[in-house]
């Protein structure tokens, strides 16, 4: 057929005989992708009066956005608060490796440490797009140092700081610089922390909710500050009181500005939260919950010790503790297992499950008119799932970058 | 004319498409040699619930149609008869209509011919009857303001010009139409009626759109089922094509 297409030559993809999730539904649709992003078939036939160059039959899969995590503090021995002189490598093994997950972006993220690991490694932390080589990188989440000696969890005292003295300047300081920082995760009960939450979410941060033991009226003046998110609910915060729900209260909240939504992250992985508790806040607030791994740098490797920044970690089959106690400290879950636990767990549908790692992270980061749905114009990150929802081949901007070896069948 | 009542709106919908299949297949198109089926317009292109997104999402995705061969009279040109003119002429370019397949409307209009329409009259920019602005109000948050008066249409001495035409209708509403079409007189203020002068007309309904139709009417023409389903059992496929041509004769003339 001749060339045709009177705006672009680049070549069309048709993804035919597959579900595609748009408009929280599960459509049985095709799916256009052209120049790494989905195409709008219809403007194409009349508009262009072009068809496709390739049709590709996925064989019935589920097709949906590609999994967006925020949480996740290394993997496959890779530490990302630990300043080592191949830190670039690190970041780009793990990015590679959690292709065959299903995440297309993520945000490395920092447990607290001291300033100096700060000043060495977001520096190398940049932004980038994925592609062949990864998922994308969509900016630096740092989680403390700013938060609560009360709910530190895994983190270490040594290292914990208040910001009393010249909030944002103090901040900035220990930090070095927030050019590729995502979300930074605070205590609200902090003295001066309204200040900092106005500085950070003026730079476009998202600011989280975590590690602390705020009032429920605390939380509530952070987010009208600017909050928008919670880290890991119920993990390292006051637990849900019927006369001062604290944190756990935002999900109800009636003093939420309007037009605003508070988002929480969750660790379904079976272990931070009692499948319970899950479905209580699933039910609370289904539209705020966003499915996070928190994984470490044992995730992917044998059971034993690793490291999470300052401290050694002990892994033994799903639960990570700091060695020698029984503090839980991050996961060695994977996003997809996370996404078919919570499936399991609160009997939610496909469609819900898989929005809970895609659509409700691009929202939280205000991405998405790009990142997180198949609509039209959207970048073409998606994964091709079989009806358990395991990962069978993970695509970005319209290319694959990961498929399930089907050998030895 | 050839009646061919079904039970209800699917088994009417589906007599309808296997023919329509049947009828494609026995015509063995190719390339340069196109089987021309002619639809009714409809809203305009630039709003969402657009004629364009109908086709699209209803029919064109789901086959391999190039895009070039697809014509939709365009409510947009700057030179609306000219548009409708040009129109006209792809037709013939076309080698004519093979096969026309409409709907018709409670007031007995084929496309947008509303009562009135000449029966001669080819594609040109007709007003709309308010009956039909009231029926498309919901494509405008029922705002009547919105709602186009005029629509660019093919006539009904185009659809006349067709080698066949197919008229589907179903649902009570559609009943007294009906009557008007198959058992009253040629009038052009049932545009539909003109069919009767047409030698290639197939009419699908369901047993609802029957109900202002003479008894002896519906009996007559239920009796024939046997030999109108003939028409689309066996189902052809383009694989036997081949094979299938030399019995593509119809097993009765009207």
């Amino acid at each position: 057929m001749p060339s045709n297409k009177s705006v672009s030559d680049a070549p069309i993809v048709q993804f035919t005989n597959c579900r595609i999730l748009r408009d929280h539904q599960l459509q049985r649709e095709d799916l256009w992708v052209r120049e790494g992003k989905i195409l709008n078939p219809e403007k194409l036939f009349f508009d262009e009066k072009g068809s496709a160059d390739v049709q590709l039959d996925c064989k019935n899969s589920i097709i949906a956005p590609g999994f967006i995590d925020v949480q996740i503090n290394g993997g496959f021995g890779v530490d990302f608060s630990l300043a080592t002189d191949d830190f670039k490598s690190g970041i780009d093994l793990v990015s590679q490796k959690i292709l065959s997950h299903g995440v297309t972006s993520f945000c490395p993220t920092l447990v607290t440490s001291p300033p100096s690991v700060y000043h060495q490694v977001l520096p190398q932390i940049s932004v980038r797009n994925g592609g062949a080589h990864g998922a994308g990188v969509l900016g630096a989440h740092l989680e403390g140092p700013f938060i609560s000696k009360e709910k530190k969890g895994a983190h270490p005292e040594h290292c914990l700081r208040t910001f009393e003295a010249g909030a944002f300047q103090d901040l900035l300081a220990t930090y070095g610089s927030l050019d590729c920082v995502q979300i930074v995760t605070l205590a609200p009960e902090m003295r001066r922390s309204s200040e900092v939450i106005q500085q950070l979410t003026k730079r476009g941060i998202c600011v989280s909710l975590g590690h602390s033991v705020a009032n429920l009226s605390q939380a509530e003046e952070a987010v009208q500050h600017g909050a928008t998110f919670i880290t890991h609910l119920f993990n390292a915060m006051l637990p849900f009181h019927h006369r001062d729900p604290g944190i756990v209260g935002l999900l109800t909240s009636d003093k939420i500005p309007a037009g605003r939504r508070v988002f929480y992250g969750m660790i379904s992985d079976g272990i931070h939260t009692n499948p319970a508790a899950l479905r209580i806040a699933h039910r609370a607030h289904p539209k705020g919950l966003v499915l996070v791994t928190d994984a470490i740098a044992g995730m992917g490797l044998a059971p034993g010790r690793h490291t999470l920044g300052q401290q050694v970690v002990e892994i033994d089959g799903l639960n990570t503790y700091i060695a020698g106690t029984k503090t839980l400290s991050g996961s060695v879950a994977t996003m997809d297992t996370c996404v078919r636990h919570f499936q399991e767990a609160t009997g939610c549908s496909v469609e819900t499950a898989l929005e809970a790692a895609s659509l409700h992270p691009a929202q939280l980061l205000g991405i998405e008119h790009k990142k997180g749905t198949l609509n039209y114009d959207s970048d073409a990150d998606f994964v091709m799932l079989n009806d358990s929802l395991y990962v069978q081949a993970t695509y970005i901007a319209g290319e694959e970058v990961w498929r399930q070896d089907v050998s030895g069948m | 004319m050839k009646l061919i009542i079904l039970e209800n709106y699917s088994q009417a919908s589906e007599w309808a498409a296997k023919y329509i299949r049947n009828r494609i297949v026995q015509f063995g198109p190719g390339p340069g040699r196109f089987f021309t089926l002619g639809l009714p317009t409809g809203l305009p292109r630039d709003h969402p619930e657009s004629y364009h997104s109908f086709m699209w999402n209803n029919f064109f995705k789901h086959i391999d149609i190039s895009p070039e061969n697809v014509h939709i009279l365009d409510g947009n040109a700057p030179d609306l008869q000219a548009e409708c003119d040009a129109f006209e002429e792809k037709i013939k370019a076309g080698g004519g209509i093979e096969l026309f397949v409409g709907g018709i409307g409670p007031d007995g209009h084929i496309a947008f011919n509303e009562p009135g329409s000449s029966l001669v009259s080819r594609t040109r920019v007709k007003t709309l009857a308010m009956d039909t602005i009231l029926a498309n109000a919901r494509f405008f948050d029922g705002d009547l303001s919105k709602v186009p008066t005029m629509a660019l249409t093919v006539g009904v001495g185009t659809v006349m010009d067709a080698r066949e035409v197919m008229i589907l209708i179903t649902g009570a509403h559609k009943a007294f139409a009906l009557y008007k079409a198959i058992e009253d007189g040629v009038n052009h203020m049932w545009t539909v009626s003109a069919f009767q002068q047409h030698p290639n007309t197939v009419f699908v309904c369901d047993e609802d759109a029957t109900l202002e139709l003479k008894v002896k009417t519906v009996k007559y023409f239920k009796g024939l089922m046997m030999v109108h389903n003939k028409l689309v059992e066996p189902l052809y496929s383009m694989k036997e094509m081949g094979a299938e041509r030399s019995q593509s004769k119809k097993p009765y003339s009207d």
